[in-house]
């Protein structure tokens, strides 16, 4: 039997705002494509007093370009992501990972900020947003403030969210001319199924050295990392085949991976060795 | 608070007044007015047999809470056409054979009139990427595919194939 909840559908930003402010104490939840969360509260996992259904708020829902920024609402659709000119040419490692999200109906519902806030290290499109070094706008109704994806999550399933914010948009500096953005999903299958191991790798080239190198990596700790030590060592160098396999080797290790029913540890440390090999080979071979 | 209210839902361009909980997801509610067609599966998102369109767009009605479908136009597989005058999809099913139980055939038509709406002329893999939600235990992927394709090809502009 699924528990009662009270839920309200507000057609304003402010409205949801407002609903989340005056609490009092109950547990208050937005409600975005609901691919998850319903899925949740039906087996149980969580019951909360009150969804905050953000269905009807049109304006948490776009995508935007405007000095060299690219803004996405947070209600916005992996759907959305994959007809966007603009994330095409400013953030393609977002197009690889939409393409390997689940069915079209799931793809259709689920949200870009829904996928931050439900937590999970195997959430698909935070590897790509990490390694565009992108930023989290947290709105209430006192305000908004902007935190870095990389220092939004604390633990596994935890965030830096207050329980009277929204994740109301996601952001981004237009990557230089110079740089190649992918996301790689390995899993059991290609569609509808659960990472086993995701990288997402930025590459930027100046004057024929590596200026910039994200690695991210997802499903592979209790929260998506970035390897910072892999990235180092890339950074400021002219790459060959041995740097970047020290590399992938290095990411390897920065990792922290679990046994599940989906692969092994070790499986797992292996799959960011050769994942990140490939995607920083494949990025140089093309910047070159 | 309430936890139960009446809501209006326009299906199929019908409306519907009827009281429902809060926790009430559109395919218990579609279910609960006569809409058979919408087929309960895995309840999680993964089998796509209760897919319906939701403002034109495919949604799994299971992931879906009733509530908040309210003001928005909910199309079933019977929404689309019937014996007497088919759509194109559910006739391309019927002549390809893609159909065996016919449990999964209701979230595939309705997942294939959005692909199709989205991208009228796809490849084999647009084809499979826009089905890749939805289950079919009978083994019949083939000919599923070939009926998307079929109607694909039956819309293509003269003189191109």
């Amino acid at each position: 039997m699924v528990p009662d909840f009270d839920l309200d559908s507000p057609d304003r930003l402010e409205e949801a705002l407002g609903l989340l402010a005056h609490g009092n104490g109950a547990q208050n939840v937005p409600l975005a494509g609901g691919t998850n969360l319903i899925v949740d509260i039906r087996a149980c996992r969580v019951a909360p007093d009150r969804l905050i259904s953000l269905s009807r708020i049109r304006e948490l829902r776009g995508i935007r370009l405007a000095a060299k920024r690219v803004r996405l609402g947070g209600r916005t659709t992996v759907s959305d992501l994959m007809r966007s000119p603009e994330i095409a040419a400013h953030g393609a490692s977002l197009v690889d990972s939409a393409r390997v999200f689940g069915g079209q109906m799931v793809r259709n519902a689920a949200t870009v900020a829904g996928n931050i806030a439900c937590g999970s290290p195997a959430a698909d499109l935070v590897p790509p947003l990490l390694s565009l070094d992108a930023t989290v706008v947290l709105t209430s109704a006192a305000g908004s403030r902007t935190v870095a994806l990389d220092d939004y999550f604390t633990a596994y399933k935890k965030d830096v969210r207050r329980p009277d914010e929204l994740i109301t948009a996601i952001e981004w500096d237009v990557p230089g001319q110079r740089c190649v953005n992918r996301f790689y999903k390995l899993a059991r299958r290609k569609g509808d199924a659960i990472t086993v191991t995701g990288v997402a790798v930025t590459i930027g080239v100046t004057n024929g050295i590596c200026s910039k190198a994200r690695v991210a990596l997802g499903a592979v700790a209790p929260i998506v990392v970035r390897a910072r030590a892999a990235e180092a060592l890339l950074e400021g160098q002219r790459l060959t085949s041995a740097l970047i396999d020290k590399a992938g080797r290095i990411a390897a290790g920065e990792c922290n991976p679990i046994d599940d029913i989906r692969a092994s540890a070790d499986y797992r440390r292996h799959t960011v060795h050769m994942l990140t090999r490939r995607l920083v080979n494949d990025a140089w071979v093309q910047l070159s | 608070m309430s936890r139960e209210k009446t809501i209006t839902l326009e299906v199929n361009g019908r409306q519907h007044c009827a009281a429902f909980p809060s926790h009430r997801t559109l395919l218990e509610a579609l279910r609960e007015l006569g809409y058979f067609e919408v087929k309960c599966g895995c309840e999680k998102g993964d089998c796509g047999a209760c897919a319906v369109l939701l403002d034109g767009e495919a949604v799994d009605s299971c992931l879906t809470l009733a509530w908040t479908a309210e003001g928005r136009a909910i199309t079933t597989v019977a929404g689309l056409g019937d014996r007497g005058r088919p759509h194109p999809l559910q006739e391309a099913f019927a002549k390809s054979g893609a159909v065996q139980c016919g449990y999964c055939t209701p979230g595939f038509i309705i997942a294939g009139v959005s692909l199709l709406r989205e991208t009228p002329q796809p490849s084999e893999e647009d084809i499979r990427f826009g089905l890749s939600g939805n289950l079919c235990r009978c083994t019949g992927y083939r000919k599923i595919f070939e009926a998307v394709s079929e109607v694909a090809a039956a819309d293509a502009p003269k003189g191109r194939k």
